[in-house]
């Protein structure tokens, strides 16, 4: 997919929230959206359980207007966690600039963090994509729970982040750290981008 | 009551953008040639511009130039103080004398003229006498002469019968530029993006940039962080983001306070402006660098014009190869031809072909100047103690080049093996790379200095010399009497001895004797090494007299060499002679070279009359080997001595 249509002079940035079931990917786009000027937001779209489980996807379109000529969009999604809608994610990924590995700091949610982690490494590589090349930032969300309950951001990244990825803290219920991993994310995707058009 | 020049404001640090290219270039060629070009040069410009700077640049550069001229550089109301104050002192005469006397005056603000009529028509004699003198005059106003209020008429048209030019506010490349030399300067480091930012920030003049910058330095060296596009901008107080509109400031982020999606979007705002539109910062700083240095730069400036990046770092690639090779040409020429290097396809890479072309021109208009003749190798010079000092003069110039022995004058009687030795010297200084040996006789040299002036060609011809790596004249007391030969050397001279490159020369005796040249040309011939070549020795007739046979195949018996080399011969080229007829003498008797012919030969006593014992040699007739005149009878072989045919007739 084109990111940067020089000829219409657009920007479209697809990033994709992904992690294991309930570790804050749509608390993430829900303080995004509640954040975002009604002007520059779609509607977000959110398929949920009457359990507030993501059941589809969400998709929260962000018009940013114009900058340098173009006119820039970024489209957030985020994947049902659940083992069983792989098909979903599968799909949600397609054609992804980003992703955002949203990880629950529960020290008993280790193991789903790293399954699902797997799991967005083999359906990455289904599309034809190396996880080593996608643009991929680490998010540790519920890092407000009590320190008993959870695992310190080192031990999170000892654990999982063994490609040396940008990681940030969070507590995306509150807004903490949201913004600061949308903003790497965007970053990343874009030199990614600038990398592609220079050659 | 002068200002001196601030050392800062020279050209070197006034970033040139298209907004004052034309007050700087004005600058540099009065600079350059005071009183000559522009005069008066009148700056004006709104407050904040660098008029200031231009002006002390000029100073700057025109004393580089000429260290000697007296600049005076002062702002109108040190004038008018200086003025006031001369004439309480009842000094006034003084004052204009002394303001007469200046070569380079330099006059900021004179919009501070208005109102003042007695300064006024000081100022209109003053600028009236510099320009009569031929005294350069700069002025600088926030405003050109006539909208000065209440200026005299005579002024108004003095001063604008010059040049008068404007300086403009920067544009967004400029503002850059200058941020950035600023910044370096003040040792300050920036995160990416934060001098676009405050370049963007439209800025009406470079110093409300600089107090931009000071702030961010300031903010930076304080609170001891880097600081980012985002934060600049809220220090600078600017709209946070440029891509949102005004109206949108209400309707941000309602909640927290802080506005996280505003920070989002000033970021990523950056971050496509330096990935996305790169391209263009990149080739708008070419067009500045080579519109800087005086090269066309349509080509660049028509990429501008596309919506996508395309190609354009290879054609900016392109482009500077192209300025490149323009450079290097326009530097090739300029050594063989100075006048043909100011052609304007020089500086147009849409023309390099042309330029390839006049260079090719000028190439072949230029050949190189005359070198060493192949025939005289330095291997095949004998040596012995008669030469030796020469010699090993010369080995020593070999071995390093205009700084041992520079110049190396090498003297002595015709034939002793000057010319060969020079030209030795010639071929071995040839073999180094980029050499360009002139090895030619005096009278050439001069012959083609005669036809260069007749050609009207004299600054080619001179050229052609400037760039030898070594000069080398046979025969240099022929220049006597030749005064501008004479002159031409010296100033060659000079110019080669100060770039270390060799000279040699050959004179038929030391140079203090010689007549007709003048005393420069003859005290610069004795400063180096003069080394005089004496009358053969046996073991340099020895070696010679051996060679010489040998070029002949012939295999002379030792007593012969021997012989040779022990009879008197004041020159080599007599020894040549001297064998030469004895080859020839030998050849004719078709016998062996030997001690008892050599000596009849030389010593006048007459070989016997050459026998004729091979059937090739007949007078007229020719005989074929296969035996076209059989009877032998009816040819005379032996003639009768003339002794006896005489005694025959008395008898």
């Amino acid at each position: 997919m084109s990111l940067v249509n020089f000829t219409t002079r657009e920007i479209t940035c697809k990033i994709v929230y992904y992690g294991p079931g309930r570790s804050g990917k749509t608390t993430n786009l829900h303080y995004i959206y509640g954040r975002v000027p009604d002007s520059r937001r779609g509607r977000m779209v959110s398929l949920a359980t009457q359990t507030d489980r993501t059941l589809f996807f969400d998709f929260l379109p962000i018009d940013l207007g114009q900058i340098s000529g173009f006119s820039t969009r970024f489209q957030l999604y985020t994947v049902p966690g659940q083992v069983y809608y792989n098909a979903t994610r599968r799909l949600v990924l397609q054609g992804a600039d980003g992703v955002v590995f949203v990880a629950d700091s529960q020290a008993r949610q280790l193991d789903e963090n790293l399954e699902s982690l797997q799991n967005l490494q083999s359906n990455l590589l289904e599309h034809g994509v190396d996880v080593r090349t996608i643009p991929l930032v680490l998010q540790y969300n519920k890092q407000d729970l009590p320190r008993e309950l959870i695992l310190s951001p080192a031990d999170l990244d000892d654990a999982l982040n063994f490609r040396g990825v940008p990681s940030f803290n969070a507590d995306a219920l509150h807004g903490l750290g949201v913004f600061e991993t949308l903003k790497a994310i965007s970053e990343l995707v874009l030199k990614k981008l600038a990398a592609g058009t220079a050659a | 009551m002068t200002s001196a020049l601030n050392a800062k404001y020279s050209f070197d640090t006034f970033v040139v953008g298209s907004a004052n290219r034309l007050a700087v270039t004005a600058g540099h060629t009065v600079a350059e040639s005071p009183g000559a070009a522009y005069n008066p040069l009148f700056v004006y410009s709104g407050s904040g511009l660098g008029k200031t700077h231009l002006l002390m640049a000029i100073g700057h550069a025109a004393k580089k130039a000429s260290p000697l001229l007296n600049i005076e550089y002062l702002t109108l109301d040190e004038y008018v103080e200086a003025f006031h104050a001369s004439v309480a002192a009842g000094q006034g005469d003084t004052f204009r004398r002394r303001f007469q006397s200046v070569d380079v005056l330099l006059v900021d603000d004179v919009q501070f003229l208005t109102n003042r009529k007695e300064m006024q028509s000081e100022l209109l004699r003053l600028t009236e006498a510099l320009q009569v003198a031929g005294h350069q005059i700069v002025l600088t106003s926030d405003r050109p002469p006539p909208e000065i209020a209440d200026l005299d008429e005579r002024l108004i048209s003095r001063l604008s019968g010059g040049l008068v030019v404007d300086i403009g506010p920067p544009d967004y490349e400029t503002r850059v530029a200058i941020l950035r030399r600023k910044a370096d300067e003040r040792g300050a480091r920036f995160a990416p993006g934060v001098l676009e930012t405050v370049a963007q920030a439209e800025a009406g003049n470079v110093r409300e940039l600089m107090g931009a910058l000071n702030r961010l330095v300031a903010f930076q060296a304080v609170n001891d962080t880097t600081i980012n596009a985002e934060t600049a901008k809220q220090i600078l107080g600017l709209a946070s983001a440029p891509g949102a509109t005004p109206g949108d400031g209400g309707a941000r982020a309602a909640a927290g306070g802080a506005d996280e999606f505003g920070d989002f979007l000033a970021d990523v705002t950056v971050t496509v402006g330096k990935a996305v539109e790169a391209w263009r910062a990149r080739v708008g700083e070419a067009v500045l660098r080579w519109e800087g240095e005086g090269y066309r730069t349509q080509r660049l400036e028509a990429l501008l014009e596309r919506d996508a990046p395309g190609s354009v770092d290879k054609a900016v690639v392109a482009f500077t190869k192209d300025v490149e090779r323009l450079k290097e040409l326009e530097a090739e020429v300029a050594e063989l031809d100075p006048q043909a290097a100011g052609d304007s396809v020089f500086r147009d890479p849409e023309r390099v072909a042309e330029a390839e072309e006049v260079a090719a021109k000028v190439r072949d208009g230029a050949a190189p100047p005359p070198g060493p003749s192949a025939a005289f190798p330095l291997a095949a010079y004998a040596v012995g103690p008669s030469n030796q000092v020469a010699v090993s003069a010369a080995r020593a110039v070999l071995e390093k080049p205009g700084k041992k022995y520079n110049p190396l004058v090498l003297v002595g009687k015709s034939g002793l093996g000057k010319t060969h030795l020079l030209n030795a010297i010639g071929l071995e200084l040839a073999r180094g790379r980029r050499a360009v040996v002139a090895c030619l006789s005096t009278q050439a040299f001069i012959d083609e200095l005669i036809a260069a002036i007749d050609g009207n060609r004299v600054d080619w011809w001179r050229a052609r010399y400037r760039r030898a790596t070594a000069l080398l004249l046979d025969d240099i007391h022929l220049i006597a009497g030749k005064e501008r030969t004479q002159e031409e050397l010296f100033n060659l001279f000079n110019l080669l001895q100060d770039k270390e490159r060799q000279l040699v020369f050959t004179a038929p005796a030391p140079p203090n004797t010689l007549t007709g040249l003048e005393e420069r040309i003859v005290t610069r011939l004795e400063g180096g090494l003069v080394a005089e070549l004496k009358e053969p020795d046996r073991e340099v007739k020895r070696v010679v007299l051996e060679r010489l046979l040998t070029q002949q195949h012939v295999t002379p018996e030792p007593a012969v060499v021997d012989y040779l080399a022990d009879r008197p011969a004041d020159s080599v080229r007599a020894l040549v002679g001297v064998v030469q007829r004895v080859i020839a003498a030998a050849a004719a008797q078709d016998g062996p070279l030997n001690a008892g012919l050599a000596r009849e030969v030389l010593e006048g006593q007459a070989p016997r009359e050459a026998r004729r014992s091979s059937g090739f040699r007949t007078s007229g007739l020719v005989v074929s080997s296969l035996g076209g005149i059989k009877s032998r009878e009816k040819m005379v072989w032996e003639w009768a001595d003339v002794s006896e045919r005489v005694i025959e007739e008395f008898r």
